[in-house]
């Protein structure tokens, strides 16, 4: 699933990655400082979209400056059959920012299903963490919160120097 | 430490930020159109754009680059440490440079971090280096499926 990219695709990752202009056309500041057309620079915007070495374009919220400083990490035992469709359920609740599915490492760690739910306090994560339980319903065999205590190791992720 | 530090985001801020965590387009004039979506002007949206990312609501505004598709790996991993350990296992942790994040979480898997290499293919020998310098086992949980929505925020 690597896609391969060239040193033209690299620049314009080291030219976006601090994030776009705020100006009416920031994809020609990208390609002025790459040294291409702004039509190249789009196409292969789209081409990194489409395979996926672009996740997003857009906003990043910053989940403690906005009050949501309360996070949990709910972890569910579901089916595996019924994995992915419970996963997107999840993930389109307003208060999870993302869920993922992982491997289980039984007999100690029975989950299969991840989802980030953000609150303003510990309570309201807990009551995020009943609405989930709540959806996934009898497909639940079980589920648990884990909250952060402390922040041991915190770097930035360096995709290109 | 008791004030919770909300930034005050009106209905329209909360609409942007709910409307573009994803799907900003790729086009010559994409605030105009993201604008339009939004029923907003054009010079609104950025100058409420460059608010956010001021004041902190926003960390970033712009492409969201993908490292496991450009060849790099990426895995989530917990250890199970006893409590007499913990500070000293930590530490041998974060020596590692492809360890980029660690939490201390109130479970029996107590310690969660996240290695990162620039060839995917390392990434199980980073790991038997992080179980042979700690002593303990490390349990890979990569990622087999993302669901991705973003936070919404009410209106």
């Amino acid at each position: 699933m690597t896609l391969e990219l060239d040193n033209i695709d690299l620049a314009i990752i080291r030219a976006t990655q601090a994030g776009l202009a705020l100006t009416p056309r920031p994809y020609d500041q990208v390609a002025e400082q790459v040294g291409l057309s702004t039509a190249d620079v789009m196409a292969r915007l789209e081409r990194m979209l489409a395979a996926g070495a672009i996740r997003r374009i857009g906003a990043v919220p910053n989940h403690y400056a906005l009050g949501f400083t309360a996070n949990g990490m709910t972890v569910w035992d579901v089916p595996d059959e019924r994995a992915s469709e419970l996963g997107r359920q999840v993930g389109a609740l307003d208060f999870v920012s993302h869920a993922y599915l992982r491997p289980r490492h039984r007999p100690d760690w029975p989950y299969n299903l991840f989802a980030m739910a953000h609150g303003r306090d510990k309570a309201e994560v807990e009551e995020k963490a009943r609405i989930i339980r709540e959806l996934l319903g009898d497909a639940c065999r079980n589920g648990e919160v884990l909250y952060s205590t402390r922040i041991l190791k915190k770097t930035g992720l360096r995709l290109v120097a | 430490m008791n004030r919770t530090s909300s930034i005050d985001l009106d209905v329209t801020d909360r609409a942007i930020v709910n409307a573009l965590q994803g799907g900003f387009p790729i086009t010559e004039t994409p605030y105009a159109d993201a604008a339009q979506a939004l029923g907003l002007e054009e010079d609104d949206l950025i100058a409420r754009l460059q608010r956010l990312l001021d004041g902190g609501a926003l960390s970033r505004f712009g492409p969201m680059y993908n490292a496991d598709r450009m060849g790099g790996g990426n895995v989530l991993a917990a250890m199970k440490v006893a409590a007499g350990d913990f500070d000293a296992v930590a530490d041998t942790v974060n020596a590692f440079p492809e360890v980029a994040h660690n939490y201390a979480r109130d479970h029996a898997f107590n310690m969660w971090f996240v290695v990162s290499t620039d060839e995917a293919q390392r990434i199980p020998a980073v790991i038997a280096e992080i179980e042979a310098a700690t002593g303990y086992p490390v349990h890979a949980m990569p990622k087999e499926e993302e669901f991705f929505v973003g936070l919404r925020f009410e209106l």
